[in-house]
């Protein structure tokens, strides 16, 4: 085999890794990216029923409660606000250790077509002065804070808005 | 007075590489024998004077001296002995002098066993460790000075995160830098090898001991991360695809191309430029991980204090230290043209096909982890790419690579018989499929559980029937003892460590058929889960030297006789308020019983429960990989030429 006939194999092979690789992360990407919603986001737009996506905000001082869902799991109801609007959320499993209301949050799973969000996961940090910078540009978005102005409000002043879907 | 010293020493140490950097290259460049015969012992010194410094930190949070503020901030003094030297390195500038430490360990003992080097190679690979270690320690002294002071001292310091307060977390730090920093040998060589023009077999005899070293250690804290997120975060998984995992794999993964590609350097003295490559991009993946995880631009569960400063400062370090790498790649690889041509169907070809599976992998993982972030900056999306798309992005490479980890070993150097190859295979293949059927008969239909404990039987089956080929085990049986004494050490490292691979994969296979439950029990109660009766006793209080904490009491009980007695607790530490879950584990080594406890209610408990078939399997695997890798290490022909990474253990 001549030099320039390996040089060619090489530079074959190489382009069909490369190829496949992208091909991968592509049809990979359609599937399984994970969209960021905030609950005011969610009322502006219902999202489709049956793809995953993360729904952040605070947890609505006062709204924990726990129940025993339909299936008999323990099941942990609470309310997630970025300030202008509530999601329901229902999630069946023992929450993380930093899980606290009036605390940041984020959730995993899909909406219901009863209008609650049922999470698979449920996210909270190592640290509990650590607000998830999604979670921070959702409350600056939705125009109850800025963060310019100093630490989040306390956790009462969330709930001032208006219940919808709550 | 301690911390000023060690705060000198840091500047010392950083005037000192930055002279290790400068004279040495100068030396070899002019040839001139005086300054590069000043590498070694600037080498030396310089690792000298960090040794200082970390003492001195050491020291600091040993007396828990609370005018330091790294001390204040990460450590109590009602805290064992022992983490409180994990808190050292547990923090963002503790860990910053570990590298560098781990670093001027690594120039002082290629100082110390390069004798045998050219001595021009010598000193150009000291000379980049020293700008290495230079702008690191510069990194330090401007962004994340340890020894800072905070006045008036507080009376006592805040406490280390009690999630970190594990032995396991005490010593991943320290194996995964040693990983890290082992790269930057290698790139060192590589760097070196480039300045000269001239890469050979001998160059190859000394990148392929650091890139082995440098994997072994990187396997082992990969697996001591994934072991304690297993058993102390308590979510019942072991691999997240965080960002920050995803920023110890790169490495590894190139690591792993990198080992390889190196034998071929060796001995064939081919792929000479795409190893001087992997080289480069090893410690680039590194300095990537090192950027990722202290800069805080992703999002990820570790929380390293965030700063902006810090992450501009070592985005600068990357750039200077892979772009001019990759520059002076550009310019001088086409001089290192490879002496060796082989067939596609060969050792070498097989090795090539590693390579480029390993690197499409490496690539796939990066764009998952990066994504994010680009698509923030870009597009402003805020979204997030988890486990489902690195599995089914990744699982389509892993296949074939599997499939061939298996046959590569058997094939000849330069041209092979692949057929012969898997003629001797045969029997392995049947043991793969008959696994496969085996799982879907007695699980159900659980398609990757199968293709796992298939992948598991293939790579174990084919590193015995690679060793029992090289013993002529069946041909001549009476003299396969003696061969296999004969045998060099390489080859049965290079056996071992696929077999680790695949008792790895039987443990992932065993984990995807894992079940759990999630049930609330009153006292006296109990449920059923994967055949084990498991029975809450009691919930109660109960006192630790630095915590107090709620105890569930479970007894798991096999058809009336008792297994085991679970005790998961959730922990409260008053110093700094924290909750942990401490996680209840029961193993027999084929399966472990997993209990958590989550809230109480009127008087019972959530608990969550999990069977977790072969699941210890994940982690012994990678011990026995990393145990092929130093088996691999001492190897007669390393040995000979090459230095021993004694020289270079974990400091306590």
């Amino acid at each position: 085999m001549t030099r320039k006939k390996r040089r060619l194999y090489i530079l074959l092979l190489c382009g069909l890794g490369l190829g496949s690789a992208t091909a991968l992360t592509l049809t990979a990407f359609q599937d399984n990216l994970v969209f960021f919603r905030s609950p005011s986001d969610i009322m502006r737009e219902a999202p489709a029923a049956n793809r995953a996506f993360r729904l952040g905000g605070l947890v609505e001082a006062g709204s924990l409660e726990r129940s025993t869902g339909a299936d008999g799991k323990p099941t942990a109801n609470f309310r997630v606000t970025d300030g202008a609007h509530v999601i329901r959320v229902s999630y069946a499993g023992v929450l993380p250790d930093l899980f606290r209301e009036g605390q940041g949050v984020v959730t995993l799973g899909t909406m219901q077509p009863d209008g609650v969000f049922r999470a698979k996961e449920v996210l909270a940090r190592h640290d509990e002065t650590y607000m998830p910078p999604e979670v921070a540009d959702a409350l600056k978005r939705a125009g109850h804070w800025n963060p310019a102005q100093g630490a989040a409000p306390p956790p009462a002043e969330w709930n001032t808005a208006p219940r919808r879907g709550g | 007075m301690i911390g000023e010293i060690g705060h000198f020493a840091l500047a010392l140490g950083c005037i000192l590489a930055l002279t290790q950097s400068v004279l040495p290259l100068i030396g070899a460049h002019r040839a001139d024998a005086r300054l590069m015969a000043l590498a070694a012992p600037l080498a030396v010194a310089q690792l000298i004077a960090i040794a200082a410094a970390f003492a001195a930190l050491l020291w600091a949070f040993a007396v828990n001296d609370t005018t330091v503020s790294n001390v204040v901030l990460n450590s109590h003094s009602a805290k064992p002995l022992i983490y409180k030297f994990s808190g050292a390195w547990g923090n963002h500038e503790g860990s910053m002098v570990l590298w560098v430490l781990i670093l001027a360990l690594c120039g002082g003992a290629v100082a110390g066993f390069g004798r045998d080097l050219p001595s021009a190679l010598q000193a150009r690979v000291i000379g980049i460790l020293g700008l290495i270690a230079a702008g690191f320690l510069g990194f330090i002294i401007f962004t994340s000075n340890p020894f800072e002071r905070v006045w008036p001292p507080p009376m006592d310091g805040q406490g280390l995160n009690p999630l970190l307060q594990d032995l396991g977390l005490a010593l991943h730090p320290p194996m995964l830098y040693l990983g890290y920093v082992g790269y930057a040998v290698t790139f060192a060589f590589a760097v070196a090898a480039l300045l000269e023009g001239r890469v050979d077999a001998a160059w190859g005899r000394w990148v392929r001991p650091w890139s082995l070293a440098a994997w072994s250690f990187l396997t082992l804290g990969i697996a001591l991360g994934s072991w304690w997120a297993y058993y102390e975060l308590g979510w019942g998984g072991y691999w997240f695809w965080d960002p920050v995992e995803n920023a110890s794999l790169l490495p590894w993964l190139i690591g792993a191309a990198l080992l390889h590609c190196a034998i071929v350097v060796e001995k064939r003295e081919s792929l000479k430029i795409w190893t001087v490559l992997l080289a480069i991009l090893a410690f680039g993946m590194s300095l990537l991980g090192a950027f990722l995880v202290r800069s805080g631009v992703l999002n990820s569960v570790h929380a390293f204090a965030n700063d902006p400063a810090r992450g501009v400062f070592l985005l600068g370090l990357l750039m200077i230290y892979v772009t001019g790498a990759l520059a002076l790649f550009a310019w001088r690889a086409p001089r290192l043209g490879g002496t060796g041509i082989f067939a596609p169907i060969s050792r070498e070809g097989a090795l090539v096909l590693n390579n480029l599976l390993l690197c499409s992998i490496t690539a796939v993982v990066l764009v998952g982890t990066l994504w994010p972030m680009f698509a923030d900056i870009l597009f402003g999306a805020k979204i997030s790419v988890g486990a489902p798309f690195f599995n089914a992005a990744t699982a389509p490479l892993v296949v074939p690579l599997v499939a061939a980890m298996a046959v590569g070993p058997l094939l000849a150097w330069k041209r092979a018989d692949l057929a012969g190859a898997l003629q001797r295979l045969w029997w392995v293949g049947l043991l793969a499929v008959a696994s496969a059927f085996l799982t879907l008969l007695i699980a159900g239909y659980h398609v990757w559980p199968a293709l796992g404990f298939a992948a598991a039987a293939w790579l174990i089956g084919g590193a015995a029937a690679d060793i029992l080929d090289r013993i002529a085990a069946f041909r001549r049986p009476s003299q396969a003892w003696n061969r296999a004494r004969g045998l060099p050490r390489a080859a049965w490292g290079g056996a071992i460590a696929h077999a680790g691979m695949g008792v790895t994969f039987a443990g992932l296979a065993g984990m995807g058929l894992a079940t759990d439950a999630l049930v609330e029990l009153k006292p006296g109660q109990s449920t059923r889960l994967a055949g084990y009766e498991w029975r809450l006793e009691s919930i109660r209080d109960v006192q630790g030297p630095n915590w107090s904490s709620r105890r569930a009491t479970i007894t798991v009980l096999d058809g009336g006789r008792v297994v085991t007695v679970l005790t998961p607790e959730k922990r409260f530490f008053p110093v700094g308020r924290m909750n942990t879950t401490e996680a209840a584990i029961h193993t027999n080594a084929l399966r472990d019983l997993y209990a958590v406890l989550g809230d109480e209610r009127e008087g019972g408990g959530v608990v969550r429960l999990h069977h977790n078939p072969l699941a210890p399997w994940i982690w012994f695997g990678a011990g026995i990989m990393a145990l092929g890798g130093g088996l691999s290490l001492s190897d007669r022909r390393m040995r000979v030429s090459a230095p021993s990474r004694k020289a270079a253990p974990a400091p306590a």
